[in-house]
């Protein structure tokens, strides 16, 4: 490693925090177009679909368990568990199933 | 005073599952970075001010590689230009009245989980919603690095392994109880699936990385749905139940 660890600390970081502040402090008004006002209502949707899946097949140690937990986790959240109780849950589902499996 | 004193504690409470998967999350990052040669202050640093999981975990790679601070910045810039959409949507449910230096503290919150959970509140949102999901956020991911750096084989990996699908498990719980009985967002969100699944598989998108993926997608599916399906009605809360937006959402898309 050659370069200053702190100025790599700061250079990540303050880009970071610039594409998270510079849309927050300039859109102050509420949009009326309705396009743009819909597009921005469904952004949260699309993009947590698709940080969920495929992904989570390889968040844990085996592709069942993280199946397992998946399918427990959507089974939950489709009889409007809280966020805590879903992830709970999810987490021993996978715990109890890859200690079936090992 | 009193609400947001209510409305922190309870953004406390939902930014938990939060806090507990990012400390898996970041624990992993803790025992990468000590590997990688930095210091405990060095890592636990980089994790309180970035508070991003792939931005930091390329970053490593970056440091070690010897990358120039221009490398350093695009690449933070490509990874996590998808706040920036969030950034946008997120402004849209501040009250335009609200003190301004609030823009600047949530700024520092805009995190996949963070901006997922709050942006489904209903109506305006309170500050003070979020300053309570940063307060359990912010501490799990610091301190998780703090533990992976001092302590990489402590945990049992089997913890470790069931902790790492809490955040999955939360992304779910903010996702799917608005789609209930809505067509439009269970088909969107079938079809996001569907395609990262597509796009994972393809050879060509192998070298894009996957923050770039997820904003390709997101414009891409959130645009078409977008306009094909516009909601008209004036008050659109994704928390209330996907029912009360139902019919605006049949009359924006059939007529």
């Amino acid at each position: 490693m050659s370069g200053n660890i702190y100025l790599y600390i700061l250079v990540m970081a303050g880009v970071t925090y610039l594409i998270r502040l510079i849309p927050l402090t300039l859109l102050r008004r509420d949009i009326s177009n309705v396009y743009i006002k819909t597009f921005l209502y469904y952004v949260p949707f699309v993009t947590l679909a698709v940080m969920i899946f495929p992904a989570i097949l390889n968040a844990t140690a085996n592709t069942w368990s993280a199946l397992g937990g998946f399918v427990v986790a959507v089974i939950l959240a489709y009889q409007g568990s809280s966020l805590f109780k879903v992830s709970a849950v999810a987490c021993i589902a996978v715990f109890l199933i890859e200690l079936i499996i090992y | 005073m009193g609400t947001n004193r209510i409305q922190w504690k309870n953004g406390f409470c939902d930014g938990i599952p939060i806090g507990l998967g990012y400390f898996a999350v970041s624990f992993t990052f803790g025992i990468l970075a000590k590997k990688a040669g930095l210091t405990l202050f060095q890592a636990v640093v980089i994790s309180l001010t970035n508070l991003t999981s792939a931005g930091q975990f390329a970053a490593l790679g970056l440091m070690g590689a010897s990358a120039t601070y221009l490398e350093m910045a695009s690449a933070q810039l490509i990874l996590n230009l998808r706040y920036c959409l969030m950034s946008c949507a997120l402004s849209q449910k501040l009250d335009a009245k609200a003190p301004f230096i609030h823009r600047f503290l949530l700024a520092h919150g805009i995190t996949d989980e963070i901006f997922g959970v709050a942006v489904c509140k209903s109506g305006k949102l309170n500050p003070f919603y979020n300053y309570g999901l940063m307060s359990s956020a912010i501490p799990g991911w610091t301190l998780g690095t703090f533990f992976g750096v001092i302590s990489g084989e402590v945990l049992p990996e089997r913890i470790i392994n069931a902790l790492s699908i809490a955040l999955y498990g939360m992304f779910i719980a903010v996702i799917i109880p608005p789609a209930k009985g809505n067509k439009v967002l269970t088909g969107i969100i079938l079809l996001s699936m569907l395609m990262s699944s597509f796009f994972a598989k393809l050879e060509i998108f192998h070298h894009v990385s996957p923050g770039f993926k997820i904003i390709i997608l997101t414009i891409l599916i959130a645009g078409i749905a977008a306009f094909l399906f516009p909601i008209r009605e004036a008050d659109e809360d994704c928390s209330a139940g996907g029912k009360s937006i139902a019919p605006a959402l049949q009359e924006g898309g059939l007529t």
